[in-house]
């Protein structure tokens, strides 16, 4: 059979196929992006009265402390809860892919949480939270320490079941025999870890790095629910700054702020974060794609 | 030849169908332009929750009685902001909003239709409640009046063996509200009802205690003020915090537990467990099925001279036009304000969820707490009127209070307190800083 047989009607039909997901991407991501970018260099109360004004809001964005005590914290914490996501994740789907009885009730329920919105988690925590701290005196809105271990207490209880099906999933696409002859060559327990298991898991482990560290960063349901960005800590310039505020929630509080010099201000910090959470994000995945290996 | 034809017929098929959904697709386009549109709609972005069913049904009846098409959407409760700066950006904004404010009239002044001369202006039973934007147009008229202040129980008070007489300033209610909380094991029920500082209840605090202290400064500088100042002196904070220890200290929850709230204080005072409930107008239809003897007091809190203060009056409450939709809907929604303030019926039932109505033909109030208001004026106290309503970039600026006021919940030390001053009076400083171009 020529191959022009089927490349031919392929390339005739393509656009038809290709269409309606070209088209939603560009409704959906594409035009909100370039119309984002643009309103960052404006003025505005209302999206359609945009007055053009230039850099001036990157210069603002900058020069806010509150935005660099949001960026450095969400950075402390996209690390902590990527290692803290990742290594029980795979744990428990090393323990979750041998066969015993219940193995998939085990799954189903660690994969649960996943299923809850995260303003209903960051209240049901607050909730758990709340009852234990009292009888200590003290309470997740007081100290910056509880908050951010707290957030990353719900992420974890969120995300570790969704991670840990990507990894049964990877595990389950090592081949049988090369474990099976891993064991006849009399491999020990680790060096079938190191030597085979991660090796052909890499791709399963670049998705799931990818995945917790963009959430990571983005997370914003979670922080509103449980802290808010409080405690707040009053400088002595008159400045507040918010210790457990978020990039996103910080973007968020700018917009909603008063007056409309705030909301291109507001955009172009979203500018600058979706710039930094692309950039790491990208770096990150040529860097694991790079030690995938051919199976 | 065969297949020729067949492909022929296909096609034309496929035309008829195609010309028949554009035959279709124009006939609803055309309707769409037709009559109803010219009719103009009312689109109110109403910001009271909590009268969100009664205004349902009244745009229910007024589509009914006149065909308009009435649509009433309630913002979630304290998502109004961000809701209206959604809505007026699409292409079927609200025509009826909500302002709360005199910056709130800064920031919208170029959407507000100007309302002088129009008839719902000259329904309007005084001028006191309107706000004119810097072009000195009226952009928009206040549709309500309330009052806030501490609803009192009077017959818990009495059960412990005290009368509302002894209440005539802070000593008084000091006494009465450490007593009752002190006996509180013996008589079933405490003072004060929680004082939760999670955003269901944190503006009670933040945003309506806080008032005396600014009525003070107010009244310290001579007048009254007309548009925010770019910073406050804080002078009157400790009254604020003789207030605010008894509420919290003489309560059914303990202090520390607070900052996450989870407490529903006006089920608290309904239900007969607590004296005090700090709150306003508002609250009246609820509380009075429960408790008919209600009443409401001013903020007592240790001021020279508080035997004459009166209740907090006035309004966060008004009306604006949109002057960016159509000519017709502007009239339509005007027809509809014009409704609901002159209609014996309709402003009955608005009264009964808002207040007192500043409008000629609007139905009197049966508001209990409002007449209290009118009493102390009769009586010749000065009204504490809502100064808060000038706080900058009002959400941020209390955020700010709440996060001292926990640290200060939970360890009520004068440090904290300092700390709380801080993000009181430098914090004012700083959002007004922000929200400036």
């Amino acid at each position: 059979m020529k191959p022009t047989i089927l490349t031919k009607p392929m390339r005739k039909w393509a656009w038809l196929f290709l269409g309606p997901m070209l088209v939603c991407f560009g409704i959906g991501f594409v035009w909100p992006f370039l119309h984002g970018t643009y309103l960052s260099f404006c003025r505005f109360l209302l999206v359609r009265d945009a007055e053009w004004i230039g850099g001036g809001n990157y210069a603002a964005a900058f020069s806010d402390p509150s935005f660099r005590s949001a960026f450095g914290f969400t950075a402390v914490f996209a690390v902590v809860s990527v290692i803290l996501i990742n290594i029980p994740a795979f744990a428990a789907a090393l323990a979750l892919n041998r066969k015993f009885r219940g193995r998939n009730l085990y799954r189903a329920v660690f994969f649960m949480p996943n299923l809850i919105g995260g303003i209903v988690l960051g209240h049901l925590w607050s909730m758990i939270f709340d009852g234990i701290l009292a009888g200590f005196g003290t309470s997740i809105l007081l100290d910056a320490k509880l908050g951010f271990w707290g957030m990353i207490i719900v992420l974890l209880w969120q995300q570790v079941g969704y991670m840990m099906i990507i990894y049964i999933a990877g595990l389950q696409a090592i081949p049988a025999d090369m474990m099976e002859a891993a064991e006849i060559d009399g491999a020990s327990g680790s060096q079938k870890l190191f030597r085979i298991i991660i090796p052909n898991m890499m791709p399963a482990i670049t998705i799931c790095l990818f995945l917790t560290l963009t959430n990571g960063f983005k997370l914003f349901d979670q922080n509103l629910a449980l802290t808010a960005g409080q405690p707040f800590i009053q400088q002595a310039d008159g400045t507040t700054v918010r210790t457990t505020e978020m990039l996103a929630l910080n973007i968020y509080n700018t917009f909603y702020s008063q007056g409309p010099s705030n909301r291109g201000i507001a955009q172009a910090k979203a500018v600058i974060f979706f710039v930094t959470v692309a950039g790491i994000s990208l770096i990150q995945l040529v860097a694991t794609r790079r030690k995938e290996v051919q199976q | 030849m065969k297949e020729k034809r067949m492909g022929a017929n296909r096609k034309r098929t496929i035309r008829r169908i195609l010309l028949a959904c554009l035959l279709v697709l124009l006939a609803a386009g055309l309707s769409s332009c037709g009559s109803g549109r010219e009719k103009g709609r009312v689109y109110w972005l109403n910001y009271k929750p909590e009268i969100d069913p009664t205004l349902q049904k009244l745009a229910r009846e007024y589509r009914e009685k006149t065909g308009t098409e009435v649509r009433v959407i309630t913002a979630a409760s304290g998502t109004y902001a961000q809701t209206l700066i959604a809505e007026m950006d699409k292409s079927a904004p609200p025509t009826l909003f909500v302002l709360s404010n005199a910056s709130d009239v800064q920031t919208w002044q170029k959407y507000a239709m100007d309302l002088r001369d129009t008839p719902i202006a000259g329904e309007l039973s005084t001028d006191a409640y309107n706000l004119y934007d810097d072009a000195g147009r009226l952009a928009a008229v206040g549709y309500c009046y309330e009052c806030y202040g501490i609803i009192v129980n009077p017959a818990l008070v009495e059960a412990a063996g005290h009368s509302m007489e002894e209440i005539r300033n802070f000593d008084g209610l000091k006494a009465v509200a450490e007593d009752i909380h002190r006996r509180t094991g013996e008589l079933g029920f405490d003072a004060f009802t929680s004082s939760d500082m999670d955003g269901s209840s944190s503006w009670r605090f933040t945003g309506h205690l806080v008032n005396l202290e600014y009525v003070y400064e107010e009244r310290e500088a001579g007048k009254i003020w007309t548009e925010c100042p770019p910073a406050i002196t804080g002078a009157y904070l400790d009254y604020y915090r003789n207030l605010f220890d008894l509420c919290i200290n003489n309560s059914l929850v303990a202090p520390n537990t607070l900052a996450t709230g989870g407490h529903d204080a006006r089920e608290e005072f309904v239900s007969g467990k607590a004296a005090f409930f700090i709150n306003g107008s508002w609250e009246y239809d609820t509380i009075s099925k429960a408790i008919p003897g209600a009443m409401m007091i001013p903020y007592y809190c240790g001021m020279a001279g508080e035997e004459n203060a009166g209740l907090n009056c006035g309004t966060s409450n008004y009306w604006a036009v949109n002057a960016s939709v159509s000519e017709a809907d502007r009239q339509a929604t005007m027809d509809f304000m014009m409704w609901l303030v002159t209609d014996p019926e309709a402003s009955a039932e608005m009264v009964r969820e808002v207040g007192v109505m500043p409008f000629r033909q609007a139905a009197p109030s049966e508001n209990g707490f409002l007449k209290n208001a009118e009493e102390y004026t009769a009586r010749g106290c000065y009204v504490m009127d809502w100064a808060t309503n000038f706080q900058p970039n009002t959400d941020q600026y209390r955020a700010g209070l709440v996060s001292a006021l926990n640290r200060y919940c939970a360890e009520q030390t004068d440090e904290n307190w300092e700390a709380f001053r801080s993000a009181f009076v430098d914090g004012w400083a700083n959002q007004y800083a922000a929200t400036r171009p």
